[in-house]
């Protein structure tokens, strides 16, 4: 067991200037949620806009069959003008444009969002895009510290990246190593993400940062190796199974590999 | 305990998460060997274990891993699930004049802004045979009068569209009214000003016409066609004036919320005022395009419809929904059967 120490790493000091939002579980955990500026959220809108007009452009014909035609062409554009994303949002989560930035639509507490909080959103567009081209929306947006347009202040609603950035590699096994003196909790932690980080950096930026970590045990010892070795004695202990690879890992990073 | 022994005491667990989670997140739904009763009872453990490793300062991989997990399994567990037959249901028969019926206030408001305008517009041009000129042009003065011109086959359509087919009318009616009343629901947020503004100016307009075209000696036809259709749209307009007058008032008058809350709560409000404007407003075209525009039924039939259609309406707001629970009320502060 190590010692219990406030968690230093990943909590910044209350007000930080950065673009998570972190809340409370019912389970009692804190999770994060990154949100989406104004930029990837207007070519969202780029690509729906695109999926729209193509879809506009395969509907025309449509006109051709006189009267009755003209009469479901009108319906679909109001259809398409004002309840498309509603539509993907309650099946999804997000319009394909949203969905090929990867962006998602939930409540201010992080759940997926309902038909009463897209509807909202999604018809004071009308409003977010007065005077032109989503003007009042955008001045929102940057006053915001949540990046939220009228529309989203007013449905209680956050647009978030989908995905967390891509999970570190698993450990590489190595040799179990000491360190040569008791590591508090943050240079554990800094070692262990070196040791994960590991094998995405080239071997001479390795060298620098391990060379810089200055915990090398034995003069003329490879530093990159003593600080993989403390690393693997940090996470594994000193024991006999210690160089036994654990095959979790493989098994949670790769989504593939679930039944 | 070291994170390997931890990893090695629970990855059974979160593998158990993670494919139920992949089952979870597809599209089709889950089948009967998906034990989806698991969820809560898995989320909770690997919550514990996600506290556990951040409190005891596991490697950043493993902590990412576990927030991952906890980020989808939070994702799905609060999943949305409405069950729209029932929702749709209670909204036509209780929710939606019961919304109406508490935000009263706001509607004789929205009322007055639209209904004034139109009798004292409509007075004066019946009076004044020139003063629709200060508000049309003369053009849409020549297409309102060719549209109700005695001696059309269709009532309500310039004589070059004689011909075109009720649906498109239809879609035609949808396409615009529901827009008009979606757009005066919108800028509502502008402090309701703009709700007021596009009530005013609707309300104007149609006074003019109507006063214009029956000091033409046009009463007849232009009457019948409106009266069939007019209390389901004037209805339908006046209520998303009111869920627009609603998004003001939460800026204007929050009462003892911030504004921000204030607006959240009351545009969660409006939600049931904006679907049943539209409702409403889909079924006045439906009454329009199909029934007010022939010309054969003869005039008394239609005012008839036209009376027996307010009566319904100003029924359906006064009574429906009375005796049943209100869901708005007794739901927590705020909410709506919707969310």
């Amino acid at each position: 067991m190590q010692e219990p120490q406030p968690q230093p790493a990943d909590q910044p000091a209350a007000g930080a200037i950065d673009t998570l939002r972190r809340f409370e579980t019912p389970e009692g955990v804190e999770i994060a949620l990154r949100l989406a500026g104004p930029v990837p959220r207007a070519l969202a809108f780029a690509i729906d806009f695109a999926i729209r007009a193509g879809l506009y452009l395969l509907l025309l014909p449509l006109a051709g069959l006189a009267g009755v035609g003209v009469g479901l062409l009108l319906l679909a554009l109001f259809l398409l003008e004002w309840l498309y994303p509603v539509l993907f949002e309650l099946r999804s989560g997000a319009t394909p444009g949203k969905r090929a930035m990867g962006l998602l639509v939930v409540h201010a507490d992080g759940t997926p969002v309902g038909p009463s909080a897209s509807l909202l959103r999604n018809l004071l567009r009308a409003a977010d895009f007065l005077p032109v081209l989503y003007g009042l929306g955008l001045a929102a947006m940057l006053a915001d510290r949540d990046f939220r347009r009228l529309g989203d202040l007013a449905a209680g609603t956050l647009v978030i990246h989908r995905d967390a950035p891509p999970l570190p590699a698993a450990l590489p096994v190595h040799p179990p190593l000491p360190p040569p003196a008791p590591l508090d909790l943050a240079t554990q932690q800094a070692v262990l993400a070196f040791a994960e980080r590991s094998r995405t950096l080239s071997p001479a930026r390795q060298a620098e940062l391990a060379a810089l970590a200055g915990l090398t045990t034995a003069p003329g010892a490879d530093p990159v190796a003593a600080l993989l070795g403390i690393a693997n004695w940090i996470s594994r202990g000193n024991t006999a199974d210690a160089a036994a690879p654990l095959p979790a890992h493989a098994d949670v990073e790769d989504p593939a590999q679930a039944p | 305990m070291r994170q390997h022994a931890f990893e090695a005491a629970h990855v059974d667990t979160w593998r158990r998460l993670e494919a139920l989670l992949a089952a979870l997140e597809d599209r089709r739904a889950p089948g009967p060997g998906v034990p989806v009763q698991r969820l809560p009872r898995l989320l909770r453990a690997v919550s514990g274990h996600y506290a556990i490793a951040r409190a005891r300062g596991y490697s950043p991989g493993l902590v990412a891993r576990l927030h991952a997990l906890v980020r989808r399994g939070y994702r799905q567990l609060h999943r949305p699930r409405p069950r729209w037959p029932q929702l749709l249901l209670h909204f036509a028969v209780a929710g939606f004049p019961q919304a109406l019926r508490r935000h009263h206030r706001l509607f004789w408001l929205a009322c007055a802004l639209f209904f004034g305008p139109m009798l004292a517009m409509g007075a004066a041009c019946y009076a004044d045979a020139t003063l629709i000129h200060s508000l049309l042009d003369s053009t849409q003065v020549a297409e309102y009068e060719s549209m109700y011109d005695p001696t059309n086959d269709k009532l309500g359509r310039t004589p070059s569209r004689q011909a075109d087919d009720d649906v498109m009318m239809f879609g035609f009616y949808v396409w615009n009214n529901v827009g008009i009343a979606l757009r005066t629901f919108a800028w509502g947020l502008l402090a309701g000003a703009g709700s007021g503004f596009v009530l005013m100016m609707n309300g104007l307009a149609i006074g003019a016409v109507a006063g214009h075209l029956t000091q033409l000696g046009f009463a007849a036809p232009f009457w019948s066609f409106v009266s069939g259709h007019s209390s389901l749209e004037l209805t339908g307009i006046a209520v998303a004036g009111t869920a627009g007058l609603l998004l003001g008032s939460a800026l204007l008058a929050p009462g003892r919320r911030s504004r921000p809350a204030a607006l959240r709560a009351r545009a969660a409000e409006a939600v049931p005022l904006v679907l049943g404007a539209m409702a409403l407003l889909v079924l006045a075209a439906l009454v329009e395009a199909f029934w007010s525009a022939s010309a054969g039924v003869p005039p008394t039939l239609k005012y008839g419809v036209g009376a027996g259609g307010w009566v319904l309406v100003a029924a359906y707001f006064g009574f429906a929904g009375r005796g049943a629970a209100d869901s708005a009320r007794a739901g927590p502060a705020g909410a709506v059967p919707w969310t």
